[in-house]
């Protein structure tokens, strides 16, 4: 008897299990964006788990002291409004700057005349989760936030093969 | 027996169904740097006995639900040239498990947090650095309603690494602090023009008094407060701060308390950014034990107030980092594109940054301390009471510009000033050394496939006691290759070095592979000695000569 309830608790089991994979599978395989709390530059809290974009998104990983970023972010800046209309990305700037340099933030921002939503990483949390070793880090995540594609580094041309990544998702 | 098999395997499949229903994650990274070095008698550089060198750490960090956990291995067989003397061995360097929902994050083990701006407290990591201050006890975080968080932290700090091993503070530290956004907590100020942060802190550590001389306070307290306000485009942020007293090694046992001030007004709109940002510090070196010194056991961070640069010349010869027994620092930045189409604007824009930081000395007031006072109180300083002592100056200017798709030039110009006797980042001068740096870098972007990038910086100093070592012209090429791979050569001339010998090159060659989130870069040459800084937090490395292979990956 006791036997024939591990049989069928085992058997019940794995049948939850399969059926589950039907539903949601590679959960290990594909990575979800971790939950932070962060605030923007005007200082209002974000859930870095609930961006709520509606699109793919782009998670760049920037600090005002880091040129390489600075590129990218620039030269995403000059396509963002065909990005946007074509694709309905949005792109985040996650600054790590911290207390010494975080005030030239908004600075740089708006004197670039930027329309990304910057978040600020002031103690490097949401880097540390995302497992970031240095910046630029960029990462695209579909429209349930799953990350589909990241880059550490930037080179002139990365930026396109970026938005090849944003159109393969756009297309689905 | 199958008893067992069952159950494992009953455990095992309910286990998977859970973690799917449940989206465990995990993430983490892996930095390796290995180094092969040979003994350069020129510029100083010894050949260490183990001849390679090794540092790796690695982070698994791991959530399911509520449910969060993280560990961190940490290597250095032995650590690399330059990184501090306080890590060795290979074992376990952070370890946490924790809960984390909506309203409630409770952290046991290690962790990092920030109060405020730091003047109080920051538990801060950069491996890049060598610094890591991470607690390890207990936090609790609570954000009872929306706009309100309030947190307390609890534990010892990672004072070093030694054979594999955290040795903890022996000093304990414990704080609260709290945070209101009033417009995130008042609904109907949700979308007001007028938005307003206030938040307040409390931190103290206790130390047994261990000094047959002095009566020391065990119980060291202190206690802060701020607030953030905008309006529309205009922002105010003030901090303030104060330390009990704290006789320490730092401020020479003396009885003072301490206090931190900060202020920032920031203006911008599209295309205009503007800041100004003041800082008053007065004997506010903050440690869980009060015998360290360096990096060690610092339990605050106080911010030096200057511009972190990146030019090589401009950032690694000069850089100036607070000083925590007192300085009053100020600090203005300006970044104005002139928009693209106009005239002088060209096609892209063409985007000028100004930016100006000073630091003093504070004024020490001491007419009023008797000799016979017993008090153990040195002198009377008062905030953004400044003498005319110069610790630092920067005065910088930037123009960028890009002309056409593919092409784009910036010129800098850098003017810097640094009392070495205070700050001190050289052996070879005296009193104010002044520097006078140009750089003119142009990146050209060939094809899809093909972009280029040179630097050319040449720095100056005075003549005189402060001249250290002379003049330097830089050069830097870089080279990339289908966004993957990536090739540079750096050559820094010293070639009005005093001494003849010296006028030398060091030329330092590296490629590096990217794929993805793995990068692998190998650099051959000569590194001069230098301060290597990273958010104002330097360290010293001495020179060296041969192979440097490193290795980051993200997962």
């Amino acid at each position: 008897m006791k036997n024939l309830v591990l049989l069928f608790s085992l058997l019940f089991s794995t049948f939850i299990s399969f059926s589950q994979e039907g539903t949601s599978s590679n959960v290990l395989e594909v990575k979800k964006i971790p939950s932070v709390q962060l605030k923007d530059i005007d200082g209002k809290s974000v859930n870095t788990a609930e961006l709520g974009f509606k699109g793919p998104v782009v998670i760049s990983f920037w600090a005002t002291w880091c040129s390489p970023c600075k590129r990218e972010l620039n030269t995403i800046h000059d396509l963002y409004t065909d990005w946007k209309t074509e694709t309905g990305v949005n792109l985040v700037a996650v600054s790590i700057d911290d207390e010494k340099t975080k005030n030239q933030v908004p600075v740089y921002v708006d004197g670039k005349g930027w329309d990304y939503l910057v978040l600020m990483d002031v103690n490097g949390d949401f880097k540390r989760a995302m497992g970031v070793n240095n910046v630029p880090h960029t990462f695209l995540l579909d429209t349930n936030g799953n990350i589909v594609y990241s880059h550490n580094n930037y080179a002139p041309g990365d930026e396109d093969k970026l938005f090849e990544e944003i159109k393969k998702l756009s297309a689905k | 027996m199958i008893k067992k098999i069952f159950f494992s395997f009953f455990f095992l499949t309910s286990f998977i169904a859970y973690n799917q229903t449940n989206g465990a994650n995990i993430s983490g990274n892996i930095e390796s740097t290995f180094q092969y070095l040979r003994a350069d008698s020129l510029i100083g550089a010894n050949l260490p006995p183990e001849k390679g060198l090794l540092n790796s750490y690695m982070n698994a960090f791991y959530t399911q639900g509520g449910f969060k956990a993280g560990m961190r291995i940490e290597s250095y067989m032995p650590h690399i040239n330059g990184y501090p003397d306080r890590f060795d061995g290979t074992g376990l360097g952070m370890r946490y498990i924790g809960f984390v929902n909506e309203k409630l994050d409770v952290t046991l083990g290690n962790f990092y947090e920030q109060f405020g701006a730091g003047l109080l407290f920051r538990a801060y990591e950069d491996r890049a650095l060598g610094y890591d201050n991470a607690m390890d006890g207990m936090r609790l975080i609570v954000r009872p309603v929306k706009g309100v968080i309030l947190k307390s932290v609890y534990g010892n700090q990672r004072q070093d690494f030694k054979s594999g091993v955290v040795v903890r503070s022996t000093g304990i530290v414990r704080g609260i602090d709290g945070e209101i956004h009033i417009n995130e907590l008042v609904k109907s100020l949700a979308e007001k023009k007028f938005d307003m942060t206030l938040g307040a802190s409390f931190v103290s550590k206790y130390q047994k008094d261990d000094n047959d001389l002095l009566k020391l306070p065990e119980n060291v307290g202190s206690y802060g407060a701020r607030a953030k306000l905008r309006y529309g485009k205009l922002t105010f942020d003030a901090e303030y701060a104060v330390k009990e007293n704290d006789p320490s090694s730092d401020n020479k046992n003396i009885y003072n308390t301490g206090h931190a001030a900060l202020f920032n007004i920031g203006y911008s709109k599209k295309g205009f950014g503007f800041s100004l940002s003041g800082k008053s510090v007065d004997n506010m070196s903050f440690r869980s034990d009060r015998n360290q010194s360096l990096q060690v056991d610092l339990i605050n961070y106080l911010p030096s107030m200057n511009k972190t640069h990146t030019y090589n010349l401009v950032a690694s010869l000069y850089p100036y980092a607070t000083q925590l027994n007192g300085e009053i620092a100020y600090q203005t930045e300006i970044v104005y594109t002139i928009p693209k189409g106009s005239k002088l604007g060209g096609t892209y824009g063409t985007t000028i940054n100004g930016n100006f930081s000073t630091a003093y000395q504070p004024l020490q007031h001491t007419s009023t301390i008797k000799s016979s006072d017993s008090t153990g109180i040195a002198y009377v300083g008062k905030p953004f009471d400044k003498s005319n002592n110069l610790y630092w100056q920067d005065i910088n200017f930037s123009i960028s510009r890009k002309f056409t798709k593919s092409f784009n030039l910036i010129l800098s110009y850098f003017d810097i000033k640094l009392n070495n006797d205070v700050a001190k980042v050289t052996e070879e001068a005296k009193g104010i050394i002044t520097s006078h740096i140009g750089v003119i870098e142009a990146g050209y972007k060939i094809n899809k496939n093909h972009s280029i990038r040179i630097e050319l910086q040449e720095l100056i100093t005075n003549k005189g006691d402060s001249r250290d070592k002379g003049d330097w012209a830089t050069a830097v090429l870089e080279y990339n290759f289908k966004s993957n791979w990536f090739f540079g050569v750096m050559d820094q001339y010293n070639y009005s070095n005093p001494e003849k010998d010296l006028q030398i090159h060091y030329v330092i060659g590296t490629v590096g592979y990217v794929e993805g989130s793995s990068r692998f870069t190998v650099s051959v040459g000569r590194q001069r000695a230098g301060l290597f800084c990273v958010g104002g937090v330097c360290r010293n490395v001495p020179a060296s000569n041969g192979l440097t292979f490193s290795f980051t990956q993200s997962f």
